[in-house]
């Protein structure tokens, strides 16, 4: 249903109950409420990205694709690990794939960090379980959050198997301590907040901030994005040539984030 | 009734004294002070008419926020037909950059303290905590 | 019918101010939470529910078990149960106030709670479980009105009132049901992901709730000229026997079921209540002494002359309730939490602030029982004068 008509059938059914009460509820808007992406914009059938844990484990301790989100998103650093806030960061690779994991692995590999973020999965659990649709998946497969929505029920934590959610216990902004960048809103106390692989970004025709960084730093195929329901696209053959793994796919939750081994 | 006097009285002395503001200002001839926002220097235009953006802001900026955060369209086609990226900090604060000259005069004059600036941010203020 | 809550002895107004003072002081912290945040709670990025959704849980069982004395005394015709169904009601309609205020002080931004109402969406089950609560809150209030003021005026209760009292039956178990359901359908927090949460749920209530009102009708008994009968209470007191050795079994079952199979992911949580993880045991005490209760109080409860003894009975009941809510009020919670999904044992203890906005809703809870139990003497006495 386009805008117009919506915004016609909402003052509508307002009128109808502002009418008895004559009280002027709903207004009608302008008109021309024509919302069209902006042009240029990045658009996938399913958006994915792929880790190459070899090459990054090659930039041992780098921050730069954290760094990178955490500014362009004006997520605080908050030194409390309870309180804490974050969309991507780094975790021991024998705590983030717990089932494979064995005593004789490679510690090159089992014992170093790899990068985790939000799996934006095909089949979110945190979707299901939130009850006023303030996360929800988009069309192109990213899981989408709208802080104006959230309760703060904290529901979508609970279900997330990935500890990719973070909740604002306090007012960020004390903690925002690189200087606020006003073009991207912080959020407020009592909501929600996870990694949106850069929706914002991706509509003016840019890549994920994390991936543009790593392209520079650390040189293309370390970080890969790009759209997993195309046949032949980069991130797919990425994943056909190598072996990749997912986090606890046994959930069934379909992560869209790959872990080239 | 018991003490029907009594009672009619107060009423009408509560009464009074409820629409005494409307009183007030009509026996004195004009309303009371009316806030005066500071427009924009240079920018003649808003994105709508100004007495829509007076009446209704608040409903299309809840429409901006539900299309570009929930339906990932970014572009307003105004009723003219210009092209506006919806966005309050990007868009409007451009023009509109003194909130405090601007947007916070009606809004204190009506007692409203909207959610917008708990996250959104005004250019001037960056980097204060805005409140 | 409110106005018999305002003529008490100066016992009766000492208990309510007290309880208003709790509920205050509540309700001031609660300004300060909703200023600075949930910053002020022990909750954490790795615990984010605690307390509140603890005492929510516990709560809507005790609201639940309502329906074991409803059940006898409408579908059985069990007639000694006549005098405590008023009692039954009034305690869930403060249990389910209590958990409603609950979800209240839980939730990070409150001033949004419609959008539960506005943005309904049937696939979560918090928004069924708010559906449902208020439901049964709305069916206690009007079951409990129609048949307390036919009572009084010493008439039958209309006709029209029966499907809504046989409704209740179900509704009740429903409302425990889904609360369980919050927890066990989340393939994230294996501790929860068991079928069996739902009927230990219920076995857990139907054993807490009856406590609770022997307790409660003893009380009566020994301050008040309401009189809910030996026969009925003894009665309170074998249902309280079942509900709890089911109880007690549906445990061991659940612990069978993850210590044999030796999953690790499963096991680990259970390490964590009974034994300490890596270290981290801050449950640990706690839920020995829950366990030892509630089998020291099934014991005893098993031999009659014990059960119908009315001064060890209010012990053992209030022994059962301990239990009861240190399994599902601290233990049940948090330790789906721990581990972390990423294997952190980040661990959580209620704060002082969380403590006094708990004291606080449980304060207003039983202020709202206190009233209406008054107003359900002052009329049993006006009823017997």
């Amino acid at each position: 249903m386009d805008q117009t008509r919506r915004g016609f059938l909402k003052a509508a059914g307002c009128a109808a109950i502002g009418a008895g009460l004559a009280l002027p509820i709903g207004r009608a808007v302008a008109g021309a409420v024509v919302a069209d992406p902006l042009p240029g914009g990045l658009t996938a059938k399913r958006w994915a990205m792929a880790l190459n844990v070899r090459k990054c484990l090659q930039r041992d301790g780098c921050r730069a694709c954290i760094d990178a989100c955490h500014v362009e998103h004006n997520v605080p650093s908050i030194a409390d690990v309870k309180r804490e806030i974050k969309w991507v960061w780094k975790e021991p690779f024998k705590d983030t794939f717990q089932t494979e994991v064995h005593q004789h692995m490679d510690s090159a590999l089992s014992e170093k960090n790899v990068l985790v973020l939000c799996n934006h999965c095909d089949n979110p659990p945190c979707v299901r379980v939130c009850p006023t649709k303030a996360t929800w998946k988009r069309p192109d497969g990213i899981v989408m959050m709208d802080e104006h929505r959230c309760i703060g029920c904290r529901y979508c934590i609970v279900a997330c198997p990935y500890g990719s959610r973070s909740f604002n216990w306090q007012d960020p902004r004390p903690f925002i301590t690189t200087g606020i960048r006003v073009e991207y809103p912080t959020r407020t106390k009592g909501v929600v907040e996870k990694c949106t692989f850069c929706t914002e970004r991706l509509a003016k025709g840019l890549l994920p901030a994390c991936v543009e960084v790593c392209n520079k730093v650390a040189g293309r195929g370390t970080m890969i994005f790009g759209d997993a329901g195309e046949v032949n696209s980069e991130i797919v053959r990425a994943l056909r040539a190598g072996f990749s793994l997912r986090r606890k796919p046994a959930l069934g939750t379909e992560p869209q984030v790959y872990y080239i081994v | 009734m018991y003490d029907a006097g009594k009672i009619m009285t107060g009423l009408v002395v509560f009464l009074v004294i409820l629409t005494l503001p409307f009183w007030y200002s009509g026996a004195m001839g004009k309303g009371g002070a009316r806030p005066e926002v500071k427009l924009p220097e240079g920018e003649k235009k808003c994105v709508e008419s100004k007495e829509y953006m007076r009446d209704s802001h608040m409903d299309l900026l809840n429409q901006w926020r539900d299309a570009v955060v929930r339906e990932g369209k970014h572009t307003y086609v105004s009723e003219g037909g210009a092209r506006h990226e919806m966005s309050l900090t990007n868009s409007c604060m451009k023009c509109h950059a003194d909130r405090a000259q601007f947007c916070d005069r009606c809004h204190v004059y009506l007692s409203l303290n909207p959610f917008c600036w708990d996250c959104h941010l005004d250019r001037k203020q960056t980097g204060q905590g805005a409140k | 019918m409110l106005e018999k809550a305002l003529h008490g002895s100066s016992r009766y107004w000492t208990l309510i101010i007290a309880l208003s003072i709790l509920a205050l002081v509540g309700v001031a912290v609660y300004l300060k939470q909703l200023t600075t945040g949930l910053v002020i709670t022990g909750l954490s990025r790795d615990v984010p529910w605690g307390f509140y959704i603890a005492q929510l849980t516990f709560l809507v069982g005790v609201a639940a078990s309502a329906v074991m004395v409803v059940l006898p005394y409408y579908l059985h015709d069990f007639k000694a149960f006549g005098r405590l169904t008023i009692l039954g009601e009034f305690l869930a309609i403060s249990a389910v106030t209590m958990c409603l205020l609950f979800v209240v002080v839980d939730i990070g931004q409150p001033y949004r709670m419609l959008n539960l109402f506005l943005h309904p969406s049937p696939s979560s089950l918090l928004f069924w479980d708010a559906m449902v609560l208020q439901g049964y809150l709305f069916l206690n209030i009007i079951i409990a009105y129609v048949t307390f003021t036919s009572e009084k005026k010493g008439v039958h209760p209309p006709s029209w009132i029966k499907p809504f009292i046989i409704l209740s039956i179900p509704w009740a178990i429903s409302i425990h049901t889904v609360t369980a359901f919050l927890y066990s359908g989340l393939g994230a927090r294996p501790f929860w992901l068991t079928a069996i949460l739902a009927p230990r749920f219920l076995a857990s209530a139907f054993a807490s709730g009856p406590s609770l009102l022997i307790i409660l009708c003893l009380i009566l008994r020994k301050f008040t000229k309401f009189d809910a009968g030996d026969e009925a209470i003894k009665k309170l007191s074998q249902i309280v026997t079942y509900a709890m050795a089911a109880n007690i079994f549906f445990v061991l079952v659940e612990l069978f079921t993850a210590l044999y199979s030796d999953i690790p992911e499963h096991k680990h949580h259970f390490e964590y209540l009974f034994f300490g993880l890596h270290g981290h045991n801050a449950l640990v005490p706690y839920m020995w002494t829950s366990q030892i209760l509630a089998v020291t109080a099934l014991v005893l409860l098993l031999f009659p002359k014990i059960r119908t003894n009315f001064t060890y009975l209010p012990v053992i009941c209030a022994g059962i309730i301990t239990a009861i809510w240190i399994e599902k009020g601290l233990g049940m919670v948090v330790t789906g939490f721990i581990p972390s999904p990423l294997n952190k044992v980040n661990e959580y203890a209620p704060t002082l602030p969380e403590g006094l906005i708990t004291i606080g809703i449980y304060a207003g809870g039983f202020l709202i029982l206190s009233v209406l139990y008054k107003i359900a003497v002052a009329v049993r006495e006006e009823l017997e004068a």
